[in-house]
């Protein structure tokens, strides 16, 4: 161990710098930039959809029902006469918001008890680890059916539902980081220095568990933007006059006779959406993870 | 059929599969214990008076211990007392044995359609990692990850229903009525539903097949003179079918999910339509009915996966 005796500042210095690490992974993974550009193009589209948007998505127009694309409506109207393309603009707010939000509860729960289990061990890790196993061999749209309907239907509450069921997830990944971390010798020296678990968790264990948790964070997103489409599409999500792509596919299916085209929009961007977000995953894995590499 | 190590793995995993059968049935239990508001209410109506809350409490069992109301539910459940729908009044485990089939079938029949055109996939792939089909196969396994399948459902329904009439919109008959009518009306919504799968089982053998097929033991094959054909259908298979077990065994609860909202595209008197129906108007006994039967059909195709292990890869019982 004497020969990696180099202070912090060294080893900084031997890394490249920022824009130049960018520059290499715009070469070698094209599509992730791609992808990361789609994110941004949905992620302001969601942030400020009130400005971009071309009209009300709510407002309805009974001389303009189901109406073809045109000039005065770029992807035509719905069945009550409302702006497509508007009520697409305002389905990525939902979408973005629908995604954090139940990843983020997923975080919340899932971490700390995944670090907690894989750290202290024995009969805790056992009956953690137990219930953890239960709760994956649960079919996940189905649990997170059953709790929305629990806790109430509604968007918020149906992310909720799906952040729990992803939860056990990201505490397996935490558990299987923090039993291989606590055997580190910086744990055990902070141990005998008398630092609490408490402590011991958060500036040890928590930083150096966070990359493969933070990964598949990422590739949650897109899971978690599929589970809300399809909540929305079973009326268990978005309500009524708001606007989510699962429930435009809903609405749109009912008139799939009349007006086929309209279905086509709400799924291509769910679509898109997954599929950067995907991308983006999988280029943060490959560069997070050496063992990952093609 | 089985020898004593086998014999003895597969005790031990029953053994195992208990803790996690007695907290699936905990939580499905305190699903409807976490209910806001008062089932008796519910059950009694808005006007019923404080005693006939009190009458319906004590016959229901709600005043006793939690754990002595969830025994008594596990109890009634072993009996196939599920309770009765708080809406038809129909017994829970009446409906679940009249739906529960339809969505079996499909499940099945999504699953064969992944296996037999996912493996063929897999293994082209594999036989030529970096050519035509090994990108494809990727490309569309990226894609299926990221695409809604309720979606893909429709656009079958607008193409291969509305369109050209090949197939039927929507609505299922029973196998047992007519099976040639049943797989006409399942095809649609199996092959929506295998469209993740194929892609899957094509990605995860591709994967493992390479792996295998740069293994000092095939390239000894190969010298031996085997044609390629050989080497790949009949050592490789063999040599990936523990994988294969384990990718078939996460699609069963995969699909079983995804079954949910396809059921609706097509209007499937199945499990889908019937746990989503009865959220919407809040029939709790029949959710909760609907979660234990699927949890318990994932659990045991996990416990019959494992034992399937040892089966193939005798090694595995001896650890």
């Amino acid at each position: 161990m004497t020969e990696t005796s180099a202070t912090p500042g060294e080893i900084r210095s031997t890394r490249p710098a920022f824009t130049t690490r960018a520059r290499d992974w715009m070469r070698d993974d094209p599509v992730a930039v791609i992808g990361l550009v789609v994110l941004l193009v949905i992620v302001l589209c969601a942030i400020f959809a009130d400005a971009i948007a071309p009209h009300d998505p709510t407002l309805q127009d009974y001389n303009a029902m189901l109406e073809a694309p045109s000039a005065q409506h770029l992807l035509g109207t719905d069945d009550l006469g409302r702006d497509v393309l508007s009520r697409l603009i305002h389905g990525a707010t939902a979408s973005i918001y629908a995604s954090l939000l139940a990843v983020g509860v997923a975080a919340l729960l899932g971490i700390p008890v995944g670090l907690i289990a894989g750290y202290t061990g024995g009969w805790v890790d056992e009956v953690i680890s137990r219930i953890l196993d239960t709760f994956l061999s649960f079919p996940a749209i189905v649990l997170a059916i059953a709790v929305t309907g629990v806790l109430g239907i509604g968007l918020t509450n149906a992310m909720l539902s799906v952040g729990i069921v992803f939860a056990p997830q990201l505490a397996r990944l935490a558990r299987a980081r923090a039993l291989v971390l606590k055997q580190e010798l910086y744990v055990d020296a902070a141990r005998c220095f008398g630092a609490s678990t408490w402590l011991i968790l958060k500036n040890h264990v928590l930083p150096n568990a966070i990359q493969p948790v933070l990964v598949q964070i990422t590739l949650l997103m897109p899971v978690a933007l599929l589970a809300e489409a399809s909540l929305s599409f079973l009326g268990l999500g978005m309500q009524p006059p708001d606007s989510s792509w699962g429930s435009m596919i809903a609405r749109a299916y009912v008139y799939a006779q009349i007006a086929p085209a309209q279905m086509y929009a709400p799924g291509i961007a769910i679509l898109v959406t997954a599929l950067a977000f995907n991308t983006v995953g999988e280029s943060l894995r490959e560069a997070l993870d050496p063992t990952a590499r093609r | 059929m089985l020898n004593p190590l086998q014999r003895r793995m597969l005790r031990r995993r029953l053994v195992q599969t208990i803790p996690v059968l007695v907290l699936a049935t905990f939580s499905v239990f305190m699903l409807l214990k976490l209910l806001p508001g008062d089932v008796a209410i519910t059950i009694a109506g808005e006007n019923a008076t404080v005693e006939r809350i009190e009458e319906i409490r004590e016959s229901r069992g709600l005043n006793d211990p939690l754990l002595v109301q969830y025994g008594n539910w596990v109890w009634r459940a072993l009996h196939g007392d599920l309770s009765q729908s708080f809406l038809s009044g129909e017994e829970v485990g009446t409906t679940l044995l009249r739906v529960f089939p339809n969505t079996l079938f499909i499940v099945c029949y999504a699953i064969l359609i992944s296996v037999l055109i996912g493996v063929p996939l897999g293994m082209l792939a594999a036989a030529r990692s970096g050519g035509l089909i090994d990108r494809l196969v990727m490309m569309l396994s990226s894609a299926g990850v990221a695409l809604p399948n309720f979606w893909i459902a429709m656009i079958f329904v607008m193409i291969f229903a509305l369109n050209r009439a090949w197939f039927p919109a929507t609505g299922f008959v029973a196998p047992s009525e007519n099976l040639a009518g049943a797989i006409w009306h399942a095809t649609l919504p199996a092959v929506a539903l295998a469209a993740s799968g194929i892609a899957e089982v094509a990605r995860q053998l591709r994967s493992s097949l390479v792996e295998i097929l740069h293994s000092q033991h095939f390239r000894t094959l190969h010298a031996k003179g085997l044609p390629f054909g050989t080497i790949l259908w009949k050592h490789g298979l063999r040599n990936v079918s523990v994988n294969l077990l384990t990718v078939i065994s996460l699609l069963v609860n995969r699909t079983l999910a995804a079954t949910v909202v396809v059921e609706v595209v097509f209007a499937i008197p199945g499990m889908g339509n019937t746990i989503v129906n009865a959220t919407l108007q809040r029939d709790f006994p029949v959710v909760q009915g609907a979660v234990l039967a699927m949890v318990l059909t994932v659990v045991t195709v996990n416990l019959v996966t494992d034992m399937l292990y040892s089966v193939l890869d005798p090694r595995i019982s001896q650890r």
